[in-house]
């Protein structure tokens, strides 16, 4: 593996290994000094072109619990505003000598590009509406730490699925694990061509929470429901908002998940979202397990200690 | 200079005919056959076609405004290499070539025929009407927005009826805004997969089946700019078997590419309309074959290189194609000698009121094209290199041009 571009790329046996990998990286993360040696010696280059606090923050801290050096760039302030393009920006941060770049960019096929044009190996932290491989790793580390296997399981993906990077990972590797994946939104934010994706798709909440064991909810853009793309947030909330009387009717095993910004309230309880049943701070701190993980396997080709 | 074209299966006015052609100071002097080749640079033309010289609707010049694209000497050098011995230029200039005296600038003499189209509104603003008597003057018979669509219905039909009064054609980029807006490629099963927001076929055809209802209201003759999807080849048809004045074009990369390329996220693959599904393709070759759709128009679109090396949704969008057309064309359709000279000489030149023909004395300008040589594009002539063939082999090679401004030019091989 050379780079981490998409969950397209990723096989079975592919993600075995960096969620086994990631096991490893959390038992790491828990020890009193919760850092290796293993990438000493490496620069890893953070170009985030779009706001990030968690996903730049869990890159951050996994290339540094790796003992590895962080360029970070982010263009507020930087050239970028003086109109300096991403091939010229991207040259650039290479002249500073990292091994590896991180992308994040609001346009598909950004860290494609960053790869051809720089050479270095390219972990993509979420181009547009596309992909971000890392998240979906970190949740399927989060449903195998939790129910012991990914095989089998039924997801539901409930939100505006059509604009999220977020739900074309998840699916896509979820259905390379033997999963069973539902999308569930108005049909204004499922993707165009839904049968293309070949999995189920549910027109409202309610149909679907007696059968899955995993409630997944994307962040709604609320700007969205000024009529753009719903009615109201009130409308989208009375169809498929994860409420307190939906989450109590959940089979007793059956989680949630969110990967953040949550929007309490509208796409979840605030309740539901510091109750039991949530795994959003598990997912969070899996997260940098598992980017320990991607950055390890793609800056060595040696075993953890 | 006098020129002997030998050996070639030529388009006359009898059909496909084994004659030599004789070209003397940029005219055709004598079609016979087993003429003296004493005195003559002889151009073997044997295996190749010989025809009018190919005629393009639909040409990005660049100029005035956007000279590190093209210019006109660099296009119209595009042009003659890829056969092309007369060229209709896009308004969307900057400025927009709205009044006659920006007309005249681009039809200074040149090598090859640059007929200039007019904008229909106001620097394509799409809110008043552009100077549409003035252009005429200047000599515009084709009326666009190209690159925009005339939205407004109200605005589209008070240029039809104007235009429809003085003779000439309205020519429409159609792309509903609505449906459209912030689309980057055709929206259907790729898109969905790669994220990025689509243009709908019906983007494409609720626009033409709106104007098509402004022609019956109007009378106006209609001109539908790069056609794209299945739906609108049969809107024509129909409006067509019902007697409107209604022609229309396509792109020589439509015929031969649909949206799977852009999997790839390669900006080469941007342009609008966007490229669309098998199915689509396969109905556009249908139409140009059947006539259904008159003739090529190539939307030669130059971008430099700077400005396509960026992502796909940032990236300019347009191909180049003057080089390659003929080539493409004809390895993607497969028409016969007399179908290709016609869609690619004969109608397009009828389209915008011009006096297209197969080759007879008196004839200027001839193209030689060899529809089995294998060629690699490269080194464009064009300032641009935005195309999807750069640096590939393709089939269909122009072998000599001979212009009215008696420009010659012939590759190397072919002169003996």
């Amino acid at each position: 593996m050379r780079d981490l571009l998409s969950v397209d790329d990723l096989d079975r046996a592919a993600i075995d290994d960096l969620l086994d990998l990631g096991d490893d990286f959390v038992e790491v993360l828990g020890r009193d000094v919760p850092k290796v040696p293993a990438l000493r010696g490496k620069t890893v280059g953070l170009m985030f072109y779009e706001p990030s606090t968690r996903t730049r923050l869990s890159f951050d801290r996994a290339a540094k619990a790796l003992s590895a050096d962080v360029l970070t760039f982010t263009p507020g302030g930087s050239s970028v505003s003086k109109g300096e393009s991403l091939k010229d920006t991207a040259l650039t941060l290479k002249a500073m000598g990292p091994h590896l770049m991180v992308v994040r960019h609001k346009a598909t096929g950004a860290p494609w590009r960053v790869r051809d044009w720089t050479g270095l190996p390219v972990v993509n932290a979420g181009d547009g509406a596309h992909q971000h491989p890392t998240q979906a790793l970190l949740d399927l580390l989060t449903l195998r730490r939790h129910f012991g296997k990914i095989d089998g399981l039924r997801v539901a993906i409930v939100g505006d699925i059509r604009h999220s990077r977020v739900a074309r990972s998840l699916a896509g590797s979820l259905q390379t694990m033997g999963a069973t994946v539902i999308l569930v939104a108005p049909s204004t934010l499922l993707p165009i061509d839904v049968r293309s994706w070949e999995v189920g798709s549910a027109s409202g909440i309610d149909e679907v929470l007696s059968e899955v064991d995993v409630v997944y909810l994307l962040r709604i853009q609320t700007e969205r429901g000024g009529g753009e793309v719903f009615p109201s947030v009130a409308e989208y909330v009375s169809r498929f908002g994860l409420t307190r009387r939906r989450a109590d009717q959940l089979p007793d095993d059956t989680v949630v998940m969110h990967p953040g910004p949550m929007n309490r309230g509208v796409e979840i309880d605030p309740q539901v979202a510091d109750g039991p049943r949530a795994l959003v701070t598990d997912q969070v701190s899996n997260g940098i397990a598992v980017r320990m993980a991607v950055l390890f396997r793609l800056l060595t080709s040696e075993v953890p200690e | 200079m006098r020129y002997l074209i030998v050996g070639g299966s030529v388009l006359t006015g009898v059909g496909i005919d084994q004659v030599d052609v004789e070209i003397v100071d940029g005219a055709v002097t004598r079609l016979e056959a087993g003429l003296n080749p004493e005195g003559h640079h002889v151009v073997d033309a044997a295996g190749s076609w010989v025809g009018p010289g190919f005629f393009d609707l639909h040409t990005h010049l660049r100029e005035p405004g956007q000279e590190w694209k093209e210019d006109i000497a660099s296009g119209m050098a595009a042009a003659i290499a890829g056969g092309y011995t007369s060229v209709v230029a896009m308004p969307n200039t900057d400025p927009v070539i709205d009044a006659g005296h920006l007309a005249r600038q681009i039809t200074r003499t040149q090598p090859i025929r640059v007929i200039p189209s007019g904008a229909i509104s106001l620097a394509q603003q799409g809110r008043q009407l552009a100077h549409l008597d003035d252009l005429w003057a200047a000599g515009v018979r084709l009326f666009t927005d190209d690159g925009h669509t005339v939205a407004d219905a109200g605005l589209l039909r008070r240029a039809m009826e104007y235009i429809a009064q003085l003779g000439g054609l309205v020519a429409q980029h159609a792309e509903d805004p609505g449906l459209c807006r912030d689309g980057h490629m055709h929206e259907g099963s790729v898109s969905s997969r790669l994220g990025i927001t689509g243009l709908p076929s019906a983007g494409e055809e609720v626009i033409v089946a709106r104007d098509l209802k402004l022609v019956e209201l109007t009378g106006c003759r209609y001109h539908i700019q790069h056609a794209s999807t299945a739906g609108t080849v049969e809107l024509i048809r129909s409006a067509k078997r019902a007697g409107l004045p209604v022609t229309a074009e396509v792109t020589p990369h439509h015929l031969m590419l649909d949206h799977r390329e852009v999997e790839s996220m390669d900006p080469v693959y941007k342009m609008y309309p966007p490229l669309r599904t098998p199915d689509d393709v396969a109905a556009l070759k249908d139409a140009l074959r059947d006539g259904t759709i008159d003739a090529v128009g190539t939307d030669h679109a130059p971008h430099a290189a700077f400005e396509k090396d960026v992502t796909f949704e940032e990236a300019p969008r347009g191909v180049v194609g003057l080089e390659t057309a003929a080539s493409i064309v004809h390895s993607s359709v497969g028409l016969d000698q007399a179908a290709f000279f016609d869609r690619m000489s004969i109608a397009p030149a009828g389209v915008v009121g011009e006096v297209g023909a197969p080759l007879a004395v008196g004839s200027a300008d001839v193209v030689v094209f060899d529809p089995t040589a294998e060629w690699v594009y490269e080194r464009p002539r064009s300032k641009s290199a935005n195309s999807p063939w750069l640096g590939q082999t393709i089939q269909g090679r122009v072998e000599a041009v001979f212009t009215s401004a008696g420009m010659v030019s012939v590759l190397e091989e072919g002169v003996s």
